[in-house]
């Protein structure tokens, strides 16, 4: 015989501590800034499931992100915690809200331009140049489409000579 | 007289068309995502070396995705783990043109620019299919796949309209590896079943695609399309495992640990 919980949380109180999780690659974004956070269900007995979307499918990240998530949450006395990922909607870094954009050029990381959409193959690269982190440039060119992690490129600012790394848009 | 009796042979159990495209993507992905790996550590710009590790991380962690529901759709408690380190090479489903060893940099980057349009264009099919998780999961890897092809188209033209030796280096390629692409569009029964259901689309439609797409960069790098290709053994194959010699030993290498030590965790 169960008996509904007295302790059963509230969708807020989880996200506020979601809002403490943060990357393990960015930690100045939480996994909720991030959009890597779909979704919070809390049944009658206080059984937690959160969903989680990775952002880049062979992301190491993305296992230490769920234990975090539920190490977060379970160091609460909230539980049981149950992690489950999900692949649709795919992630997009259009999901990172303007604030968040903010903490990330702060942090020396550019900010994602726009994702493409629709439209079969982009062959060639046509797209606008990053806005140098540091100096606030857009005299700045791609070094390499591929960065210290999966999210990242790494550019070059002609104006102030430094290298910067931004966050892909996909 | 009597005519001879025919023998009828047992009907053999209905192949699970499902479990069978799913292992041809994962494995797909697999087997070219550890292939790129092998770069690590010997790119030849460092800013190469990442690129290639991350392409490598991305292709594994799709197959990771579609080797999961592979294990799903068989039914049989395997996951993804299961299927990637304790099948035999008989047992792949991996088209010949990925296992290909790595060559030098212009092979490399020939090879996966062929996959990567494919790629493509059959993840951007395929995220319309009826299947549901095979939908998402494509439209997930479609985005990677699409950052890929704008590398290795990059590098096409930047070593077919290069140098001399770079040009001649990609020619070469290209030669050598064109004849594996007509098995990535070979039409059989999995995939007339799969099609008459629309969980996968017309191959000879995404060839279409693929041919335009390739074709135009080839040209634009200043290359040459190879003249037709011979149909000649060793050259398709792989969807129905049966692989050139180079898979056993590239799944030596990515076996043994989990084979020396079943059931470890890390």
């Amino acid at each position: 015989m169960s008996h509904p919980s007295t302790n059963v949380p509230s969708r807020d109180e989880i996200l506020a501590i979601l809002d403490t999780v943060k990357d393990p690659e960015v930690p100045v974004l939480s996994v909720r800034e991030l959009g890597i956070v779909r979704d919070v269900e809390i049944d009658e007995t206080g059984r937690v499931t959160v969903t989680v979307t990775p952002t880049y499918s062979g992301c190491p990240a993305i296992l230490v992100i769920e234990r975090d998530i539920a190490t977060a949450i379970a160091a609460h006395g909230i539980g049981p915690v149950h992690v489950r990922t999900t692949f649709a909607p795919a992630w997009t870094s259009d999901w990172i809200a303007p604030e968040a954009r903010a903490k990330l050029k702060a942090y020396g990381i550019a900010p994602p331009g726009k994702a493409e959409s629709g439209g079969l193959v982009q062959l060639m690269r046509a797209r606008t140049a990053a806005q140098c982190p540091y100096c606030d440039s857009r005299d700045t060119e791609v070094r390499s489409e591929f960065g210290s992690t999966a999210c990242k490129s790494v550019n070059w600012c002609n104006s102030c000579r430094q290298p910067f790394e931004e966050f892909k848009a996909i | 007289m009597t005519s001879p009796v025919s023998v009828i042979p047992a009907t053999p159990p209905p192949p699970n068309a499902l479990f069978e495209l799913l292992q041809r993507l994962g494995d797909d992905r697999l087997i070219l995502g550890h292939r790129v790996s092998e770069w690590c550590g010997h790119g030849p710009i460092l800013e190469e070396d990442i690129a290639l590790a991350n392409i490598a991380l991305d292709l594994v962690g799709q197959a990771t995705m579609f080797l999961h529901a592979a294990g799903e759709a068989e039914g049989r408690a395997r996951d993804e783990d299961a299927l990637a380190y304790f099948r035999e090479a008989v047992e792949f489903r991996n088209c010949l043109l990925v296992e290909q060893p790595n060559g030098d940099f212009a092979f490399t980057i020939v090879r996966q620019f062929l996959f990567d349009v494919y790629s493509v264009v059959l993840l951007d099919a395929l995220s319309k299919s009826t299947h549901t998780e095979l939908a998402a999961i494509s439209a997930k890897s479609l985005k990677e796949a699409k950052y890929h092809v704008r590398h290795s188209g990059d590098w096409m033209l930047k070593l077919g309209d290069g140098t001399d030796e770079s040009h001649r280096r990609t020619q070469e390629a290209l030669n050598a590896l064109w004849r594996f692409t007509p098995e990535l569009f070979a039409t059989d029964d999995i995939d007339r079943e799969l099609l008459a259901s629309g969980v996968a689309p017309d191959l000879m439609a995404i060839h279409a695609q693929w041919s335009t797409l390739v074709r135009d960069v080839i040209e634009r790098a200043t290359l040459t399309v190879p003249a037709g290709v011979p149909r000649r053994a060793g050259t398709r194959g792989g969807r129905q495992g049966v692989h050139t010699e180079y898979l056993g030993h590239l799944l030596a290498e990515l076996q043994i640990v989990a084979r020396s030590h079943p059931g470890a965790q890390w």
